[in-house]
């Protein structure tokens, strides 16, 4: 089924050689974003080229791959990266987390704890936090050169005077062991505790702006926030609706025109283990509702 | 505590030894030496090319001088050759002790994030982290350049030239800055306006004990703002004194003309 034609994991070997050395800078210097010569990748940017490269150059033989898109094993984008691994490096794929020795996350962190060994790769399509407020790079660069970080928090000023709180519900930005400021890709602000001495190894990879940064495991990450504003997470105020988890993040999915929605867990992998442990939620054990609509 | 202040103000906040500057041939500034003391206002005047705005950016160290040095004395009351600064120690300076007015406001402002953020971010620069406090701050120092606290909320792409231009001194002075440098701070503003503006100025450069330099070409701002006065043409200064004695008895011709080309009121 292995294509001869690719080398193992798509990336020719002196390519995976100079994401390496990146991957290890970054890890020597923890929210630092590191330079690297980004490849033209066999889908669009945006899809997650710069979270590929990484995968693909820290992917060995008995490594097993979960890719999740929005927390979901089964959306399109996790489905043919995951298809694109089976069949360029030959790996097993798995959809549990508790089995995955490298995972690749588009916009969440699994609900199950992650453990050492593990590593969790981020898609990123802009690892600069501070771009939105400083357009110039080199601008940017002197500021987390310095340390300079006062115009992060302009960020945070502004919307607690627009909204009356942090408003800033995504892409929050953190402090890496009390030094660089990060953007940690998309992910909801829900999920930035977890990286906060976190057990597993996370790197984040970012094809268009050719940037890879990484948080080596037990590293401190701070939320940032005003002494009189401090951080919260966030999380829609229902259980799932399919397996009743109430400390889940959740999506929200309109079911109908007419206003319907219902709240599910975002991690599938979480929510149909609980499922498979008998927890049940409003809306899992109707399945005759669907053909009343048809 | 007054007697050590009285003893600073004695020595000089700024000093400029043989300062040049050229790009190429072109011999931009040169030979340009004076001290300035602790609340002292000095304006720097001359036609267009005539150096002052690379005067200007030498003495903020944001241009290095080709000859010369520039020396501040620092918060500590040690004088430090700007040059021989780090650059994170320059930058420091230039957001705490320091104020730069530009002349366009859009580039001395982030013209998309609110007032209240424009005046706050030196604030949350030096490790203010309590929004309450730096509201009530960014609030109060809107009030001193009088604009409506009202309008905190409001991006300054939304203001008039004038309010524009008084929210850029009032982000300028919120670290309690000595030493403010403006370049063309009223110009682009019609008349009425450079008149409140400037009425403005001089009351916070006296209440705070403000020492500046102004670079103009309207002798009426240096007459209105400025002790002394520095006359610069082709790179030179080729007089200087008190405001008044140079502009009531200018010794240079070039002087004695630009004195004279002021049309009477």
């Amino acid at each position: 089924m292995n294509a001869p034609a690719y080398n193992f994991a798509y990336l020719d070997e002196q390519t995976k050689r100079m994401i390496r050395r990146a991957i290890l800078k970054a890890i020597a210097i923890p929210g630092y974003q590191v330079p690297f010569a980004s490849r033209e990748m066999p889908m669009p940017y945006g899809w997650g080229t710069g979270g590929v490269q990484v995968t693909a150059a820290i992917l060995g033989r008995d490594d097993v791959l979960k890719v999740i898109d929005q927390g979901s094993d089964d959306t399109t984008n996790a489905i043919s990266i995951r298809k694109f691994f089976a069949k360029t490096a030959g790996v097993a794929t798995t959809t549990s987390t508790a089995d995955a020795t490298v995972i690749q996350t588009r916009h969440r962190i699994p609900e199950a704890a992650l453990h050492t060994g593990q590593v969790l790769v981020y898609q990123v399509p802009i690892p600069e936090p501070l771009r939105f407020l400083e357009p110039r790079e080199t601008e940017t660069r002197r500021m987390h050169a310095l340390g300079e970080y006062g115009l992060m928090h302009v960020k945070l000023y502004e919307d607690i005077a627009r909204f009356g709180h942090i408003a800033t519900s995504y892409a929050y930005p953190v402090k890496v062991n009390a030094r660089y400021v990060m953007d940690p890709s998309p992910t909801p602000k829900f999920d930035n505790p977890k990286m906060d001495n976190c057990a597993a190894l996370q790197l984040f990879g970012a094809g268009r702006e050719k940037r890879i940064y990484a948080i080596p495991p037990h590293t401190s990450v701070v939320s940032l926030d005003f002494e009189d504003h401090p951080f919260s997470r966030y999380r829609h105020d229902a259980p799932c609706a399919l397996c009743g988890a109430g400390d889940s993040y959740l999506d929200e999915i309109v079911t109908d025109d007419k206003g319907s929605r219902m709240f599910v867990c975002s991690d599938t992998d979480y929510c149909e283990g609980r499922q498979a442990q008998g927890h049940r939620g409003s809306e899992s054990a109707a399945p005759h509702k669907e053909r009343a609509h048809g | 505590m007054a007697e050590r202040e009285a003893q600073d103000n004695d020595q000089p906040l700024l000093m400029a030894e043989n300062l040049g500057k050229s790009y190429g041939g072109l011999m931009a500034c040169r030979d340009v030496s004076f001290a300035l003391y602790p609340g002292e206002v000095l304006a720097v005047v001359g036609e267009s090319g005539s150096g002052k705005s690379t005067l200007l950016q030498l003495l903020s160290a944001q241009l290095a001088p080709s000859a010369g040095r520039v020396s501040y004395r620092m918060r500590d009351g040690v004088m430090r050759d700007l040059a021989k600064l780090g650059e994170a120690e320059r930058r420091f300076l230039f957001r705490t002790d320091w104020g730069y007015v530009h002349q366009d406001p859009a580039m001395g402002l982030r013209m998309a994030v609110s007032a209240g953020a424009n005046v706050g971010e030196r604030l949350m620069a030096v490790g203010w982290n309590h929004y309450g406090k730096i509201r009530d701050s960014a609030s109060s120092w809107l009030e001193r350049v009088e604009i409506d606290t009202d309008r905190i909320d409001d991006a300054p792409r939304t203001y008039s030239g004038g309010m524009r231009q008084r929210l850029q001194i009032a982000r300028n002075l919120v670290t309690e800055p000595r030493l403010v440098f403006m370049d063309e701070p009223t110009g682009g503003l019609d008349v009425s306006v450079q008149a409140r503006l400037l009425d403005l100025m001089r009351n916070l450069v006296s209440e705070l004990g403000l020492a500046a330099i102004v670079v103009t070409h309207d002798l009426a701002v240096a007459r209105l703002l400025s002790h002394r006065v520095m006359v610069m043409k082709g790179g030179y200064v080729i007089e200087t004194g008190l405001t008044d004695q140079v502009l009531d008895d200018p010794h240079e011709p070039y002087t004695q003309l630009l004195v004279s080309s002021i049309l009477p009121a």
